[in-house]
């Protein structure tokens, strides 16, 4: 069972380096290099600010792009293509497959993450010259980057699981939109009364709140992050991740491979 | 003992956009397979073939009834390691060789990691691919994949093997190997279902086969039985181009090829036929009774099925 997940999600990430994704890491690298070699010379004393802000924005969207569309065509293309057919019909259950899948595509995100990582710590050191102890900051906003890759996965498995590829992506972006503002959304809800409170309070809560894995700004500015939000942001996303997935699971369950 | 027992397999889907209604793709069906035997399971297209075979795969669930494979019900994911399916037009992962894919498949069938590499190259072998490390199958011809798609169906040894028109898109010469690889898999003591809707492949190959149509079974059993019914009709071969003018008389229908003359006249005017011939001192080949080609009783019943079909409408 647990070799059957292991083996799905190797070739998912073998599918996903061979569909040249990891091509991105070229366009991340050129990007990185060049804002650094620019800030290098048009900045005074914030260079290392802006390396660390552009840095892991950079490393955060393109995550985000892969994750999306990717993720959104991991069920919908199988079922297009009937690759699925051939393993289905082995003792492989539906959960194995939607489970293995997801891990294969987190397997890329980390991989894709851990080279944008590299590349992030030699801008810096291009334009610093050293690393200090608050750098390693740094691994934390990437952690958080990572958990929300794994939320982001999952979502778009669950849409790919009912839906076209072109609408799981609008969802899974609109989502995506929409929990970067959840501390805002939440914060709308207090304002309001009656049925709309609780209709605002029940979104806000439902959509994956991403605002509280932004830690970038903070980080930039070497300002310390709290164990209590790595712990709660870590539970968090393994608890949304799971529920996300279970839905996945328990749609592609009962769908008819037409 | 039965490998394969359909127990009232059916399937309706909702069609419509705004209000729903259930379309029948397979009306109940009851069937059995035996073990060892090559089972056609014909059908014109669309007649719900491919929608049996999802059925039996777990690729699509009933509406209504159940299905034994090896005394086990279908869904058992046991039963599974011991089946092997080729869809139609298989189409796999185009990133990946016809090594890697089938390798992939081997662990998901969960074949032991030794036997693994020697089972995959065996396999390519076989299906007449063995030289084709290293490219990926998105370089592969139709023809190719179709072997591929062979080889993943009995790479891991399974007792049951379904084939959904295996044959399409092969060359003469490919269609011949699949014959001989399905006579093979048969003399292993495997079980082949499959499905077609080319008659002499069937004919050719199968001890028993099934009728489909519209989602119904319209009928089925040995090849030899549905073609053995003679029509009280003899063919009379004999060598030379010309037809005796007594053999005219009996009003036999004469086709000459080459040097050789085929006549059909009825089984009572057979003695008459051969005193003529010798009269002419032209030399007999063979008589040989008239029998009903699977292709004729395939035609009949779906034109029964049609003729049933407009009296009810």
């Amino acid at each position: 069972m647990k070799a059957r997940v292991v083996h799905i999600a190797s070739n998912t990430f073998r599918e996903a380096v061979r569909d040249r994704v990891l091509y991105n890491l070229i366009a991340f690298a050129v990007l990185l290099s060049g804002a650094a070699i620019l800030v290098g010379q048009i900045s005074i004393d914030i260079e290392k600010l802006v390396v660390i802000n552009l840095g892991l924005t950079a490393v955060s969207l393109f995550g985000i792009v892969i994750a999306i569309f990717i993720g959104i065509g991991l069920v919908s293309k199988e079922i297009e293509k009937r690759t699925l057919y051939t393993v289905l019909s082995r003792p492989v259950r539906r959960w194995e497959f939607i489970v293995g899948k997801f891990f294969g595509l987190a397997g890329t995100l980390v991989v894709n993450t851990f080279f944008m990582a590299i590349g992030v710590f030699a801008a810096l050191f291009y334009v610093s010259h050293k690393f200090v102890r608050a750098d390693a900051l740094i691994l934390v906003a990437l952690y958080f980057i990572v958990l929300e890759f794994l939320i982001i996965c999952s979502l778009a498995l669950l849409f790919s699981s009912f839906s076209s590829p072109l609408l799981s992506a609008v969802f899974a972006f609109s989502l995506f939109v929409i929990g970067s503002f959840a501390e805002d959304l939440r914060g709308f809800a207090g304002m309001t009364h009656g049925f709309t409170r609780w209709l605002v309070t029940g979104a806000a809560y439902l959509v994956p709140n991403f605002s509280a894995f932004n830690v970038i700004g903070s980080i930039a500015h070497e300002q310390p992050v709290a164990a209590q939000l790595i712990w709660h942001n870590t539970l968090y996303a393994l608890f949304y991740a799971t529920m996300a997935l279970s839905g996945a699971v328990l749609i592609f369950e009962h769908r008819n491979l037409k | 003992m039965n490998a394969i027992e359909i127990l009232g397999l059916e399937k309706s889907y909702l069609i419509g956009f705004w209000v729903k209604r259930p379309k029948r793709a397979l009306h109940p069906l009851h069937l059995t397979v035996e073990d060892g035997e090559i089972f056609g399971f014909l059908g014109p297209n669309g007649a719900g073939k491919t929608t049996t075979l999802k059925l039996l795969m777990g690729l699509v669930f009933p509406t209504a009834g159940s299905a034994r494979i090896l005394g086990r019900e279908w869904t058992d994911p046991e039963v599974k390691a011991q089946i092997g399916f080729l869809p139609e037009q298989p189409y796999f992962y185009d990133h990946l060789t016809a090594h890697e894919l089938l390798n992939y498949y081997a662990q998901l069938s969960g074949v032991p990691g030794k036997e693994r590499s020697r089972r995959v190259e065996a396999m390519l072998q076989r299906v007449g691919l063995p030289d084709v490390k290293g490219v990926q199958l998105r370089k592969f011809s139709k023809g190719m994949l179709q072997r591929v798609g062979i080889a993943q169906a009995i790479l891991h040894d399974p007792k049951v093997v379904f084939f959904d028109e295996p044959m399409s898109g092969l060359d003469p010469m490919g269609r011949r190997e699949v014959r001989d690889l399905m006579e093979q898999l048969k003399h292993e003591g495997k079980t082949v279902f499959f499905s077609t809707h080319i008659l002499s492949d069937a004919e050719a190959l199968c001890d028993r086969v099934a009728i489909i149509h519209k989602g119904e079974l319209r009928g089925i059993g040995a090849v030899e039985d549905l073609t053995s019914s003679v029509q009280g009709k003899v063919e009379v071969i004999w060598k030379g181009t010309q037809v005796p003018a007594s053999l005219k008389a009996l009003g036999a229908e004469c086709h000459v090829t080459g040097d050789t003359v085929r006549a059909i006249i009825n089984e009572n005017q057979q003695d008459a036929a051969i005193d003529a011939l010798r009269r002419e001192r032209l030399r007999l080949i063979a008589i040989i009774p008239v029998r009903t080609s699977l292709e004729a009783y395939f035609v009949e019943k779906l034109q029964h099925a049609e003729t049933t079909a407009g009296r009810t409408a």
